[in-house]
């Protein structure tokens, strides 16, 4: 009987490890125990270097180049790479290397970019796109990227990639092809890409949030940050630009990591109005949103000050609920500027060395022309995701089908 | 099977092994077993957690704690059948999640499907825990692998309805099921759903347990090749666990749907809280022993033991290690109780049984093995 007792208790263990060890890869094993310390001064630390923060903070109030109206080819003013040397008459085969399309704000941008290229591919500029999904892996999108330089017949390199260190070595290979390669959306940690195309950033969101819920609330009053995961740049450096000024303006927030899941979110917002009055609500994406405002009706309290994101659900919701809040953007449309820097590559037209495309939140004031705007869309739609004028408006957005 | 009270009682008493000595005396040796110590545990967890936020003591937080569970709760009892059986489930967090995905694709707005969603979810997941049965029975792969690999599968499935990001919820009435209340009843304010849920379905286990497919399944999760000597269908003993873990993975879901609302990340780590739960209850892995209510009680500890960190404002990077530590140390803890209870119960019995070889090297240092019966055969 012993004998049978150990081999559970062995058996008990074994599962408890396997599976301890998959959830911390999520959660608890981040290698970051200075993520909170960051908020002490301005000593940098992984997620915050303050040089980076002031240059967001100065770029919030920049004035862009370009048509307003077309925010997705707007750029400040900057070094730019030559490009005469890519310059084509012939339809360019682009090859994808994708991170993933695995939260609501990839799929609405990976579905705009897809519309675009149909223009792009009636125009003559690209003949196909070959797209690799790496699944939020860092070995896939490796391989994937391996797999473009040496069969993928490529013209052009996009990539988004998966996460910073990682990446970069892949990204410089694809550099050393001599083709042009299109870096968007997360960085690498080297300039060889032909254009690095991104929103102003996360300390730009951190910023514009915290100070929305600083000015709405008192000192002293409780902010719940709701996170998604640990380890993402654009991620992190939110949370840090956030804390930072939290810490200044003596607000005290409390953090945590949700993977977005609505039940978790849900049981951590309801324990915490247990323990006492929490006054805001900040989310470093608007994903699961919903779940939080929730916590608040069932336990019959008044609604917080929030901050979201422009994601149809939030901004929905929000509308519904009057609540005090503010949409940040992570600029959706900046998905279809990657193509489009392709178009003046193979024109021959100089672009930015780094494509710094505007990001700017969504105010209560702007908020009924977005949702009049988006109408009909999905909840996991970004309202400025900027297709507008794109073919197959609204109905390809409205269906969202995942190409 | 309580003690009649006369006098020979105090006599009786002292010669009869202390887990029949009427309700209390029971109740009172059952605390030595870890069946009865994660109640005991549940206990302090929850003294922990008032003490250190006195608002988690209300009535009405109090049960809207157990009704957020009850999904948790249910998932164990689905567990507990597969466990004792001798076997894992490993695909209910996936089962969860896709049931989860399916209401808020098939359902959606549209509040005339919402009886027959329901009756989808359970047949789909009915024919889920038939695969995984009788993969693991008939065609004999070990039940790891085969739900291991119907984990992939969902997930796949998952992924392919959802492309992995958040849907619009089922409309509000299917969600109601886990989001609703009886509401202005005295004292405690509110009765969730959910909780109703879990008490009809933990009577119903009790029940089960209790009735021939019960011990069968029990004799089966012991030494199935003595059940199947004795006639029991083993194959089919399993496989109905089997269905009956992932139909309470459906439960889990169709609660957490509305709950929640629809994320294909809804159910994550559910096989590991369900699998912790039991063995926390200490239903022997292996199977064999167990009671199901022990692995309710299991879910609860998990579900406090999250809350008590968010009281303890334990930092968000080291939440998952301490809970990982503290579950390891209270099943290392379960495990020890095992021994401790058991040994008792041989000193007790000791004196009416006639000295057999086996008892005579009992006697010695209970933690050395015991050669020929404890450290041969392996």
């Amino acid at each position: 009987m012993r004998r049978t007792h150990l081999k559970g208790v062995l058996a008990g263990a074994a599962v408890l490890a396997v599976l301890t060890a998959c959830s911390t890869d999520d959660g608890g094993s981040d290698p970051d125990p200075d993520a909170d310390s960051s908020s002490t001064g301005s000593s940098d630390s992984e997620w915050f270097v303050q040089a980076d923060f002031d240059q967001q903070r100065e770029q919030m109030g920049a004035s862009f180049e370009g048509d307003p109206a077309q925010p997705y080819l707007q750029y400040i003013d900057g070094p730019t790479t030559d490009t005469a040397q890519w310059k084509t008459d012939k339809p360019m085969k682009v090859c994808f290397a994708n991170a993933s399309i695995s939260n609501p704000w990839r799929q609405t941008g990976w579905i705009t970019m897809n519309q675009q290229l149909k223009v792009l591919q009636d125009s003559g500029v690209v003949s196909a796109m070959e797209t690799r999904d790496a699944g939020d892996d860092d070995n896939k999108q490796i391989a994937d990227i391996d797999y473009f330089i040496s069969e993928g017949n490529c013209d052009a390199f996009i990539i988004s990639p998966n996460s910073t260190a990682a990446l970069t070595p892949a990204v410089e290979r694809a550099c050393e092809t001599g083709k042009p390669v299109v870096v968007f959306d997360r960085g690498v940690e080297t300039d060889c890409a032909t254009t690095f195309i991104h929103p102003i950033g996360g300390y730009a969101w951190g910023i514009a949030t915290a100070e929305f819920l600083a000015e709405n609330l008192e000192e002293g009053d409780k902010v719940v940050a709701l996170r998604i995961l640990p380890g993402v740049d654009v991620l992190e450096t939110r949370w840090a630009a956030a804390k930072k000024i939290f810490d200044e303006k003596g607000i005290e927030a409390v953090d945590y990591f949700t993977d977005a899941n609505p039940e978790k979110i849900k049981s951590i917002v309801t324990d915490e109005l247990t323990k006492g009055d929490v006054k805001g609500i900040w989310m470093d994406a608007g994903d699961g949103s919903v779940a939080a405002l929730e916590a608040f009706e069932d336990a019959g309290m008044d609604y917080p000050v929030m901050t979201g994101e422009d994601e149809m659900s939030f901004l929905r919701k929000w509308e519904e609920t009057g609540l005090t809040g503010l949409a940040p953007v992570y600029s959706n449309f900046q998905w279809r500027t990657p193509l489009l820097a392709l178009e003046k590559i193979a024109k021959g037209e100089p672009v930015p060395a780094e494509w710094v495309l505007p990001q700017e939140p969504i105010t209560e004031d702007g908020r009924a022309d977005y949702l009049e705007g988006n109408e009909g869309m999905p909840d996991g739609h970004y309202a400025k995701f900027g297709g507008e004028d794109l073919p197959g408006y609204p109905q390809v957005w409205q269906d969202r089908q995942i190409p | 099977m309580s003690a009649p009270v006369s006098t020979p009682t105090a006599t009786r008493a002292a010669a009869l092994p202390r887990h029949a000595h009427g309700l209390a005396g029971r109740a009172a040796a059952s605390i030595g077993t870890p069946g009865g110590a994660v109640f005991v545990l549940v206990l302090a967890l929850l003294v922990a957690t008032v003490v250190a936020n006195p608002n988690f003591g209300d009535p009405g937080v109090l049960i809207r704690f157990l009704g957020r569970t009850a999904p948790i709760a249910i998932a164990a009892i689905g567990q507990y059948y597969v466990i004792v059986s001798g076997e894992f489930d490993l695909s209910m967090a996936a089962v969860i999640a896709a049931q989860v995905v399916v209401a808020g694709n098939y359902i959606g707005d549209d509040t005339g499907r919402n009886v027959i969603g329901l009756v989808l979810m359970l047949a789909l997941g009915a024919f889920i825990g038939l695969l995984n049965g009788l993969a693991t029975t008939l065609l004999q792969v070990p039940s790891f692998i085969v739900t291991l690999a119907m984990m992939l599968a969902l997930t796949g499935l998952v992924r392919y309805l959802s492309g992995g990001a958040a849907d619009a919820p089922p409309n509000d009435d299917f969600r109601e099921i886990g989001r609703g209340t009886v509401e202005s009843v005295p004292v405690v304010d509110v009765i969730p759903y959910p909780l109703i849920v879990l008490a009809v379905l933990s009577a119903l286990a009790v029940w089960l347990m209790r009735r021939p497919f019960g011990r069968t399944l029990l004799a089966v999760g012991d030494n199935p090749a003595a059940a199947r000597v004795s006639g029991a269908r083993v194959w089919w003993v399993k496989t109905r666990a089997f269905i009956l873990s992932s139909l309470a993975a459906t439960v889990a879901g169709i609660l957490l749907v509305g709950y929640a609302g629809v994320h294909p990340t809804v159910g994550d780590g559910y096989e590991f809280s369900a699998i912790t739960a039991v063995v926390l209850g200490g239903v022997v892995l292996g199977g064999g022993r167990g009671w199901v209510l022990s692995a309710v009680a299991g879910a609860f500890a998990i579900e406090l033991l999250f809350t008590l960190l968010t009281v303890l404002d334990v930092d968000a990077t080291w939440r998952d290690t301490v809970r990982g530590l503290i579950i390891i140390a209270a099943v290392a803890f379960a495990a020890r109780a095992w021994t401790v209870g058991r040994r008792t119960g041989t000193r007790r019995t000791a004196p009416t049984t006639p000295a057999t070889p086996l008892t005579t090297d009992l006697s010695g240092p209970p933690t050395e093995p015991t050669p020929g019966t404890n450290t041969g055969g392996n």
